[in-house]
């Protein structure tokens, strides 16, 4: 599937609730995560942004791209303060102070405020069982403030903290095992390249009443990993068709089911950035060979 | 914000840094920055929307008659359209001269 299947745009909600005007880089696929995960959430949103290249973009004084009431918060924030908004809301409606209505509190985040900095207050959100939707979109390095590596980002990568050679030696960290492991209702990852697949994890998202649903969103980035920005979208498809990234739900912490398939070899996806180009063929063999691992154990996990 | 944005000065600003209208990023002209336009063959195209799909910056209009177009205030000139089009009907001319 080089191309993608021209039958999918039927599939994806009309409205735009993320304008135009935002100042992403040419390219960026992350704006355009963010574009279809308001598609699918529709206007009767309140969304809590951490610090990020999504927040700098969207919303420079005294211009807003967002059409749902939205609020800006330090890294480590937002499932706090959407934890809060959430209570805050229920109260008000309970006592009659507002209408009766159904709201998605929804938090955002990138891969640094999930993985690394917002780590303690989202976990304490998914302990406390808020009704809320997390979305981590994921573009493996803190690409906001240049390019620095974060736990998110794969072994092999070079950022400019981890600069040319002595590229990062660490594996990505693996968070959406970390959220199953919280025994949440509903976990998934999903990929900018598949949009009809995206917005039907987050309608799902959004129909379960209760407890956090986490959808963990891979969104490649032209300017941290060395690409033209008209590749955007086939890295980000060739990252799933290479199981680097596999597509998968998570339901209660134990139902595995895997939305994605391909076979091809890691050594396409790697050779078309910048970030890699350093790394020998061995050192892709190792690549491959960890990849072929963690899908075995992802078929091991979803064959139950 | 019913002024232009280079009308504002900063005691018209709310407190708080709320800003009280929505989407209101429309303001601010993206195309600018482009430094290639997508031009469109209407006669190849076949309507799909995958163009329209694929735009970081929403900015692929439907045409009255059906094909689709990228509305040249916004289009940043990345190019994903014309690499993603299934039939290839977008080309990239460069906006020199």
């Amino acid at each position: 599937m080089d191309k993608f299947s021209v039958f999918s745009s039927r599939l994806v909600d009309k409205s735009e609730n993320f304008t135009s005007g935002h100042r992403a880089c040419q390219g960026c696929a992350e704006a355009l995560a963010v574009r279809h995960v308001m598609k699918a959430l529709g206007r009767d949103t309140i969304v809590a942004m951490a610090t990020g290249c999504m927040e700098i973009i969207s919303s420079p004084l005294p211009l807003t791209s967002w059409k749902v009431p939205w609020i800006h918060n330090a890294f480590e924030n937002p499932s706090a303060v959407i934890s809060r908004c959430e209570s805050g809301m229920k109260a008000m409606m309970r006592k009659g102070k507002i209408p009766q209505k159904k709201i998605n509190f929804v938090a955002m985040g990138g891969d640094g405020a999930t993985a690394d900095i917002g780590m303690g207050p989202l976990s304490g959100a998914l302990e406390r069982g808020h009704d809320m939707v997390y979305v981590c979109y994921d573009n493996e390095a803190y690409m906001n403030t240049g390019v620095q590596r974060s736990s998110s980002t794969p072994w092999g990568a070079s950022t400019m903290t981890t600069p040319g050679a002595s590229w990062k030696r660490t594996q990505k960290k693996n968070i959406v095992e970390i959220m199953a492991a919280h025994r949440i209702p509903y976990t998934a990852t999903a990929n900018i390249a598949f949009p009809e697949d995206l917005e039907r994890k987050l309608r799902k998202a959004r129909s379960i009443r209760s407890g956090l649903r986490f959808i963990h969103l891979f969104a490649s980035c032209p300017t941290g990993w060395g690409f033209a920005p008209a590749d955007a979208i086939k890295i980000s498809r060739m990252a799933v068709l290479s199981r680097a990234f596999p597509l998968y739900e998570v339901e209660e912490g134990e139902r595995y089911t895997i939305n994605s398939g391909g076979d091809a070899p890691v050594y396409d996806y790697l050779r078309m950035q910048n970030r890699f180009r350093r790394l020998s063929d061995g050192d892709i063999a190792m690549i491959q060979e960890h990849v072929n691992r963690e899908w075995e154990r992802l078929n091991r996990k979803a064959r139950g | 914000m019913a002024k232009p944005m280079e009308k504002i000065t900063w005691q018209e600003l709310e407190a708080g840094s709320v800003v009280t209208e929505i989407g209101n990023a429309r303001q601010y002209e993206t195309g600018s920055w482009r430094s290639e336009r997508p031009v469109v063959e209407a006669r190849q195209c076949i309507k799909c929307g995958v163009c329209w799909l694929f735009c970081p910056d929403s900015c692929i209009v439907k045409a009255p008659d059906g094909h689709f177009e990228a509305d040249l205030t916004y289009c940043k000139g990345c190019g994903i359209c014309a690499k993603e089009c299934p039939v290839g009907c977008i080309t990239m001319i460069s906006e020199e001269g």
